[in-house]
């Protein structure tokens, strides 16, 4: 008897630990994912610096790799373009965003708060395919008459689009940091007279500033990484940029267009997986940054 | 008097904040607006029964409609074992230890990855490495490696809000931690489980970038026969028709109806997860 009872519960503990063990591999499995991304990336852009030195590839904004002359592999202008759309996204989207945030959290009756805050959201479910398309059928049309252009498929249009995307992300997060916040500081504030709208502008806003700071970091990360949208509203000229009316090829954009035209196993093919590494490190060097700073704030 | 000045400045302060989140709300109203008033008069049985014709001009976008659904299928059979198998995993049997912290880094980090990243990625393991070609499972693989992290993050969420209590009174009736998990927390979890999941899926329906070169098909003249056929999705058809097709002034009512069609789809996917959600949480109060 003692011995049958044994012999189950051992069967069992193997099960037990089989079981644990399947979960363990699961769980892995999302380890495995980003560093399998990173090394399949550098793996096939590894080709590409044979033949082109990463000083050419970082520093250079000639991208011409279809040249008769001399191929080139200058990404430079690339990263400006993503950088200025990014930018002007967030130029727009982190006041209003803010803006919103607060007046949602500390101002707003429940009322407007339960309604807003599930509006936003579909806001953030919209496809980028979509947004994309607005760019192109509304936003373009408008900027062209206002900036007296040809078309409205400029840096403009891109960071409008950009920033329409990044808004959701800026909002939650803000609000979320307002409502961190400890009641006690608002409460002496206002003790010692402040008006509320005294008490949000330089007690609440400035104490949540980390979770806020983090909130456009991670805006900004979706705002690089974001591909239909600039691939469709700003109008991909492969040229770098001098102003924001101008046309420009985001990093995203540039794979997105040239990855399906270019032929298998040529420098070409190489280089443009070099382009997504590149992508990827800085994405990663941003989502990182905001983690930092949000660990920080928790710490404290 | 500076009472009345500090009352002034605080009006003005409120207005600007309310005419922030107005804006946000203005420019909302603005895009549904739009799709949805140059959408609907194109919209009707025709259109999403039948296949595009007359060098896609003209006819419906069945096709597009079929591929989305099936490529969706693939994503939701791979996400949701693993997403859940994951959750379950750091929720229930992992300890505060550098491994697990390592797991719950790297979630956050592929929750940041670019799409378009994840589309390389797909291109060279699925594609080329596995052999899939460009088709409905190499897309599907690569959206759901791309929806992991938010089918994880809400799977762990649902056996969170599971009170402790549910597995201790199992496990002190001698059963083992696994025994606990599935007969005491899991039936309870799962639809929580599955509304984040769900929303997952919508974002993964609307993607473009990741399918561009694992399956998606510019035009096809019949539905895909297996899962090795490439198709044509909702998302790149309103691409093309935004911006590749040779014709695209013509074709603009049917891409205003391929972006309706695509809205309504995510909402619908959206709106279906709030009421599982809605439901959960009456049947808890009960």
């Amino acid at each position: 008897m003692g011995s049958f009872s044994n012999k189950l519960s051992f069967s069992k503990k193997l099960k037990e630990a089989s079981i644990h063990g399947c979960f363990l591999v699961n769980a892995l499995l999302v380890i495995l994912v980003l560093a399998g991304i990173f090394a399949l990336l550098v793996w096939t852009s590894f080709p590409a610096f044979k033949e082109i030195s990463i000083k050419e590839f970082v520093f250079s904004a000639d991208w011409n790799p279809t040249s008769y002359v001399k191929e080139s592999y200058g990404i430079l202008s690339m990263l400006v373009s993503t950088l200025m759309v990014t930018i002007g996204a967030l130029l727009f989207a982190v006041p209003i965003g803010i803006g919103a945030a607060a007046f949602i959290s500390d101002i707003a009756s429940n009322r407007v708060r339960e309604i807003a805050k599930p509006v936003i959201e579909i806001l953030a479910s919209v496809p980028s395919v979509v947004i994309g398309f607005i760019g192109i059928t509304l936003v373009g049309p408008y900027i062209s008459k206002v900036f007296n252009l040809p078309d409205g498929l400029n840096a403009i249009n891109g960071s409008i689009l950009l920033g329409i995307m990044a808004l959701p992300t800026i909002i939650s997060l803000t609000e979320e940091a307002l409502k961190s916040v400890p009641k006690s500081y608002a409460e002496a504030s206002l003790a010692l007279g402040a008006t509320k709208w005294q008490t949000i502008i330089k007690v609440r806003i400035p104490a949540a500033s980390s979770g806020i700071i983090a909130a456009t970091m991670l805006g900004m990360g979706r705002a690089i990484g974001e591909t239909m949208t600039v691939l469709m509203a700003t109008g991909c000229a492969n040229a770098m940029p001098t102003n924001f009316t101008d046309s420009v090829r985001t990093m995203t954009s540039a794979i997105a267009i040239e990855l399906g035209e270019v032929a298998y196993d040529s420098t070409h093919y190489y280089a443009l997986f070099a382009v997504g590494l590149a992508l990827f490190l800085i994405t990663f060097a941003v989502n990182l940054a905001a983690e930092l700073i949000f660990n920080k704030k928790q710490k404290q | 008097m500076t009472n009345r000045i500090n009352r002034i400045k605080e009006k003005i302060g409120f207005s600007i904040l309310a005419t922030c989140l107005a804006v946000v709300v203005f420019i909302i109203v603005v895009i549904f607006s739009n799709i949805i008033i140059n959408g609907y008069s194109v919209i009707n049985l025709d259109f999403l029964i039948k296949a595009p014709t007359d060098g896609m001009t003209k006819g419906g976008i069945m096709p597009a409609i079929v591929g989305t659904f099936l490529v969706t299928v693939i994503t939701a059979i791979l996400s949701i074992p693993l997403g859940m198998g994951c959750a379950i995993y750091l929720n229930e049997y992992a300890k505060q230890n550098l491994f697990t912290k390592l797991i719950r880094i790297s979630i956050r980090n592929l929750a940041g990855v670019p799409s378009i990243v994840y589309g390389l990625f797909g291109v060279v393991l699925f594609v080329q490495l596995m052999n899939m070609g460009t088709s409905i499972l190499a897309a599907g693989f690569t959206l759901s490696l791309m929806t992991l992290p938010m089918t994880i993050t809400a799977s762990e969420e649902a056996l969170k809000s599971i009170p402790v209590s549910f597995r201790e009174g199992s496990l002190a009736l001698g059963a083992t931690k696994w025994q606990a998990i599935k007969t005491n927390v899991l039936p309870y979890a799962i639809p929580g489980m599955l509304t984040g999941t769900i929303l997952g899926l919508s974002r993964a329906a609307g993607e473009t970038a990741p399918i561009l070169f694992t399956g998606a098909a510019f035009y096809l003249p019949h539905l895909p026969k297996s899962l090795l056929d490439q198709f044509m999705a909702l998302p790149y058809h309103l691409y093309i028709m935004a911006t590749q097709h040779h014709a695209i002034s013509e074709v603009r009512p049917i891409a205003y109806g391929t972006a309706m069609v695509l809205i309504a789809l995510v909402f619908a996917m959206n709106l279906g997860a709030i009421i599982l959600r809605y439901k959960l949480r009456k049947n808890r109060k009960e």
